[in-house]
């Protein structure tokens, strides 16, 4: 059986190697992007000077032979799903026996006047940081639109290299859409504390060309106009499969796909940040464009595709990113405007770069998740609290379990249990320490 | 500004400091020949008279050096004509003739007392100029780095060219050309015995073939630099200065009198003598440590464990590798570092030291059973409890300096599988040569006859010496920092390493932890490992590393963006501490976890 992968991310390479793993037949791998697989997520260090490109590679280039995973440079047109044949950039067509389209996203553009001037970019692929190399020498100014992740790491990027940087925000705080109110106005604080001039409540409304086709300056939807070199585009992603269009898959926002990755074409799976589940699992979202889901999609699919079938579960919510200086680690259900029912214990260190959230139902006592800034906890105790409905209180008293800090580092769970104690009036206390022992026990259950 | 005249004032240091060996005449004259006997002296002064050396003004020492050899060969072949004629009643043959390596000490000194200029009337002031210097210079660059928030501090590492390496050809240029370089030169060093240079080569090659053919790595390129048109210009600079600085140290220190010179007062106010090379080598290595470290710890300000294990190499590297022997030398006891361990201190059982150890009374003895303890109780027990690191990231001088000095090159080491099989057979491939070597060296101090099979225990031991104590260990180990990263020796060489690494993987409590799945195969941890570990690909899969080779600095750790890593000791899990695989992708239900 011929097995064809389009796209070499983090999807369509742990679907290979896992088909590899599960059985002998014949893959290929398809990018128009680079050779060889490279984590997208280190795309910022490049830029920055802290990896070369080689070294955000996972695997050497004589892993691929070895594991008889071919790979083949380019760009496919047409996906003809009646005859089972792929038409590339190249003229060459290539007929599969199963088709997994892993192709990503795309960088969202909503229509700017002169947005697709040049200078302006948003960053995705290895193509943008190439781009944004190109335009960064004598680069006096950058402006970039839209505050999520993607933003405020292209905003590291060129601080690090000591080119001013205005970055605009719709929202009134960073991110706090997604993150809870003290949380964002902690990295909000970080920003501007790094000498970045964020703008909140400003929009982009119009990119000025400098009468050659280059981007020169940019209007804000309040008026101002700030003369830069670089427009950084990163207001979200979106499911890259314009040149499926024509075709007979069906599409909505990402193709469409159920909990076997399945789309509606037999023998033709999706996965990663181009997919979107019809049925997603009660509290997720149909798309969810991150690294852990495409990871997880990929070996599920391999499984399908192997003939051993198993639905998709991505299992309790997690991710991490990091806000220029000031990690963060999320576990479990984590809303910027919670419900009702859900009751917080917040700490946060008094030089306002770390904290610990942790949410728990105010009916039931059960722990719901954990918001970590600058503090790192353990992915698996976490998990299993939550996983068991815990009460929040045996998770207080345990919570050294969780913390994942290096040694050396101060532990601040007390200090956690005080705030919770001074809420509640009640009288827990810590009865546990960092440390790997008792973190063991309790993932192998056995009695701590 | 303040660090751009940090790093003018540096510069300026380096330079005079690099001159000082040069900048003083020497002129030879009765009272500044240096000799240990009479019949020496009379033979050496008769030489000079008959050559004309005393009273000539010579303005290089090459020339002074050169000159002054030939005349204590003059004296050499004199005292050989004396003795046989007949030796004075009561002296011994070897006192009253002159030596090959009494010859290469009577150069160095004399050629120091010979000298007269700046150096020699101002060795305070030039000491200053030099070394002081370069600390104000150095802390002035380092200090205002403590203004920047805590964190990790790696922009422009791959785009500056002190830092940025070298691509896979200009590196093996270097590497072939070095080997090549100290095999001839061990040729000549062995006395002209093709033996062991060729037998090393054939070592070199033997292993070259295992990895290539056997292990079937040929094809497995390690992977290519930046670009091919970017090398580290400044990085192959300072390589070749710290590769000349070794050969000039361990085998030419004659040349380098003036830096003993202005060495000296600081050496007789620790032992009360003048400073040898190896003081000067003591001194600038413990001073390049303190700097240095202290901008380890600017660098590393957010992790408590990066400066306390920094502090802790800071404190072993002054204490107890650099003052404390001097004292115990004023005090006529051994010189002694308590905490070098055999087989890292390859010449712990050599007979002179036993000797010496033995003769010093009760502080000799226990110096003696102190060390033997080390070996066999102190390593295995430490790094069952804590990995290897309690030494090689805590201790060990040449892991202090690597950690400090070899800082700013931790990236440059190769990550390859290649490299991961080419270490593996030259490391243990050190340890057996170590072990032997110091079996024989026993075998001879026991029984007294010095040949084994058809090997003399001392060309083995001078050889060793050579090739392993010298050349890898000083001029590959340390002047290869900006071309191979810094724990080059460390990683290949170390023989002591080797041991602890057997423990450190089969029967210890360490590891790395990777946290779940929240690993996003960046590369920072693999980038930044000093030795060469590829932590993601093991993180990626959500297993722990349990490596040999790990020396625990936690720089990984550090620099992990997503807080996957962890450096932990932990007792529940020893079994399947390494074995252990989880399911992080998917929920464990109906899937079978793979490999
Ligand atoms: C700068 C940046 C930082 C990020 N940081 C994080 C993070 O910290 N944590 C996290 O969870 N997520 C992060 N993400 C998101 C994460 O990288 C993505 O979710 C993930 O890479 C998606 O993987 P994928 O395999 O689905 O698609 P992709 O990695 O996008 O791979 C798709 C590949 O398919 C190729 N392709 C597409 N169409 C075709 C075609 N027609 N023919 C041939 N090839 C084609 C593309 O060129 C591309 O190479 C980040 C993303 C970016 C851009
Ligand atoms: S640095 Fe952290 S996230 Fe990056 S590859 Fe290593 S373990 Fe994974
Ligand atoms: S694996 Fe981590 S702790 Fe071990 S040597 Fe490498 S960087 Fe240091």
């Amino acid at each position: 059986m011929h097995i064809v992968i389009i796209g070499n991310g983090i999807s369509g390479v742990t679907a290979a190697r896992y088909i590899r793993k599960l059985s002998d037949h014949k893959i290929t791998m398809i990018s128009a992007e680079t050779d060889y697989f490279f984590s997208r997520t280190a795309l910022m260090y490049i830029y920055m000077g802290h990896m070369r490109f080689e070294d955000t590679q996972p695997y050497e280039p004589w892993f691929w032979e070895k594991n008889r995973i071919d790979l083949l440079r380019a760009r496919v047109q047409q996906v003809k799903t009646a005859s089972k044949e792929l038409v590339l950039d190249n003229g060459k067509t290539i007929t599969y026996d199963k088709l997994v389209l892993a192709t990503g996203s795309a960088s969202n553009k909503f229509g700017w006047p002169g947005q697709d001037l040049d200078g302006v970019h948003g960053l995705y692929s290895y193509q943008d940081l190439e781009a944004m190399e190109r335009h960064s020498a004598g680069l006096k100014k950058a402006v970039i639109v839209g505050g999520g992740l993607i933003g405020i790491e292209m905003a590291e990027m060129f601080h690090a290299r000591h080119i001013p940087v205005t970055f605009l925000v719709r929202e009134t705080k960073y991110w706090n859409n997604v993150l809870p109110p003290e949380e964002s106005a902690m990295v909000s604080r970080h920003i501007l504390e790094n000498g970045i001039d964020l703008r909140f409540e400003t929009e982009l409304k119009e990119i000025h060309d400098d009468g050659s086709g280059k981007a020169c300056a940019i209007t804000t939807s309040k008026g101002e106009r700030i003369e830069c070199g670089f427009v950084g585009l990163t207001a979200g992603v979106h499911p890259n499969i314009n040149f499926l269009k024509d075709g007979d898959l069906k599409l909505e926002k990402g193709i469409v796909i159920n909990e076997y990755l399945e789309t509606n074409i037999a023998d033709v799976y999706a996965i990663g940040d181009c997919a979107q589940l019809s049925e997603p699992r009660p509290g997720r979202r149909p798309i969810e464009a991150i690294w852990y889901t495409g990871r997880m999609m990929g070996e599920t699919v391999a499984y399908n595709i192997c003939g051993k079938k198993i639905a998709y579960d991505p299992g309790i919510w997690f991710n991490s990113a990091k806000f220029i200086d000031i990690e963060y680690q999320v576990y479990g259900t984590l809303l910027a405007k919670p419900p009702e029912n859900h009751q917080a214990i917040y700490w946060e260190h008094k030089e306002g770069r770390k904290s610990i959230r942790i949410v728990y139902d105010r009916n039931n006592s059960q722990v719901l998740g954990f918001n970590l800034m600058g503090v790192r906890y353990r992915h698996e105790v976490c998990e299993k609290w939550i996983k068991e409905k815990t009460n929040i209180e045996t998770v207080l008293q345990q919570l050294g379990m969780a913390n994942f800090d290096p040694e050396f580092y101060k532990e601040y769970e007390a200090e956690v249990i005080t705030q919770y104690n001074q809420q509640t009036g009640k009288n827990i206390q810590l009865k546990r320490k960092r440390g790997l022992d008792a973190a063991l026990r309790f993932l192998k259950k056995m009695t701590p | 500004m303040i660090q751009k005249i940090g790093i003018g004032l540096f510069l300026v240091a380096l330079a005079i400091f690099t001159l000082i060996p040069v900048l003083d005449h020497h002129v030879l004259n009765t009272d500044n020949i240096y000799t240990e006997s009479d019949y020496h002296k009379k033979a050496i002064f008769e030489a000079a008279e008959e050559n004309g050396m005393l009273g000539k003004d010579y303005a290089s020492n090459i020339t002074f050096i050169k000159d002054y050899k030939q005349l204590l060969k003059t004296a050499q072949s004199k005292l050989e004509e004396q003795a046989k004629a007949g030796l004075p009643e009561g002296v011994g043959e070897w006192d009253f003739k002159l030596g090959d390596w009494k010859i290469k000490d009577y150069v160095i000194k004399t050629s120091k007392q010979a000298s007269v200029g700046p150096v020699s009337a101002n060795p305070g002031l030039f000491w200053w100029l030099s070394i002081g210097l370069g600390i104000i210079g150095g802390l002035l660059y380092i200090l205002p780095l403590f203004k920047s928030f805590p964190g990790i501090k790696h922009n422009g590492i791959f785009q500056d060219p002190m830092t940025r390496g070298l691509s896979v050809g200009w590196r093996g240029l270097f590497l072939g050309s070095t080997i090549v370089g100290i095999l001839i030169y061990g040729y000549s060093y062995m006395g002209n015995d093709l033996f062991w240079s060729l037998g090393t080569l054939a070592v070199i090659l033997f292993i070259t073939f295992m990895v290539f053919i056997v292990q079937k790595s040929a094809k497995n390129t390690p992977a290519k630099s930046a670009s091919p048109s970017v090398t580290a210009w400044l990085g192959i600079f300072s390589g070749i200065y710290l590769i000349l600085f070794y050969i000039l140290l361990y085998w030419a220190p004659q040349y380098l009198t003036g830096w003993m010179t202005i060495a000296d007062p600081l050496s007789k106010m620790l032992n009360g003598g003048e400073a040898s090379q190896w003081f000067v080598y003591g001194m600038l290595y413990t001073i390049i440590m303190l700097v240095m470290g202290i901008r380890m710890i600017s660098k590393y300000r957010h992790n408590n464990y990066q400066m306390i294990r920094t502090a802790s190499v800071m404190f072993f590297q002054t204490a107890f590798a650099f003052i404390l022997p001097e004292i115990l030398v004023r005090l006529n006891y051994p010189y002694y570092d308590f905490k070098n361990i055999w087989p890292l201190d390859y010449d712990f059982f050599f007979d002179w030291n036993l000797n010496q150890l033995m003769s010093s009374g009760k502080m000799g003895i226990f110096m003696l059973v102190w060390g033997i303890v080390l070996i066999i109780i102190g390593v295995p027990l430490f790094t069952f409890f804590f990995g290897k690191r309690w030494y090689c990231s805590w201790v060990c001088g040449c892991g202090g300096l690597a950690e400090t000095l070899g800082d700013p090159y931790r990236q440059l080491s190769d990550k390859s599988l290649r490299a991961w099989k080419y270490e593996r057979w030259i490391i243990h491939g050190v340890m057996v040569f170590a072990v032997l070597m110091t079996i024989m060296v026993l075998y001879t101090y026991f029984t007294g006859s010095s040949n084994i099979l058809f090997l003399s225990s001392d060309s083995v031991r001078t050889w060793y010496g050579f090739l392993i104590g010298s050349a890898f260990a000083g001029v590959v180990g340390t002047g290869f920092y900006p071309l191979m990263g810094n724990r080059v020796w460390c990683r290949f060489g170390c023989p002591l390493a080797g041991y602890f690494g057997l423990i450190q993987r089969f029967r210890s409590k360490f590891r790395i932890t990777t946290n779940g799945g929240q690993c996003i195969s960046c590369g920072n941890c693999s980038t930044y490992c000093e030795m060469g570990i590829d932590v993601r690909a093991y993180a990626q899969k959500g297993q722990n590393i349990v490596r040999a080779s790990c020396v625990g600095c936690g720089v990984c750790a550090a620099v992990c963006p997503r807080g996957v890593l962890r450096l932990e000791n932990g007792s529940v899990d020893i079994a399947e501490r390494t074995t252990e695989l989880k399911a992080i992708h998917i929920s464990k239900e109906g899937v079978s976890i793979l490999q």
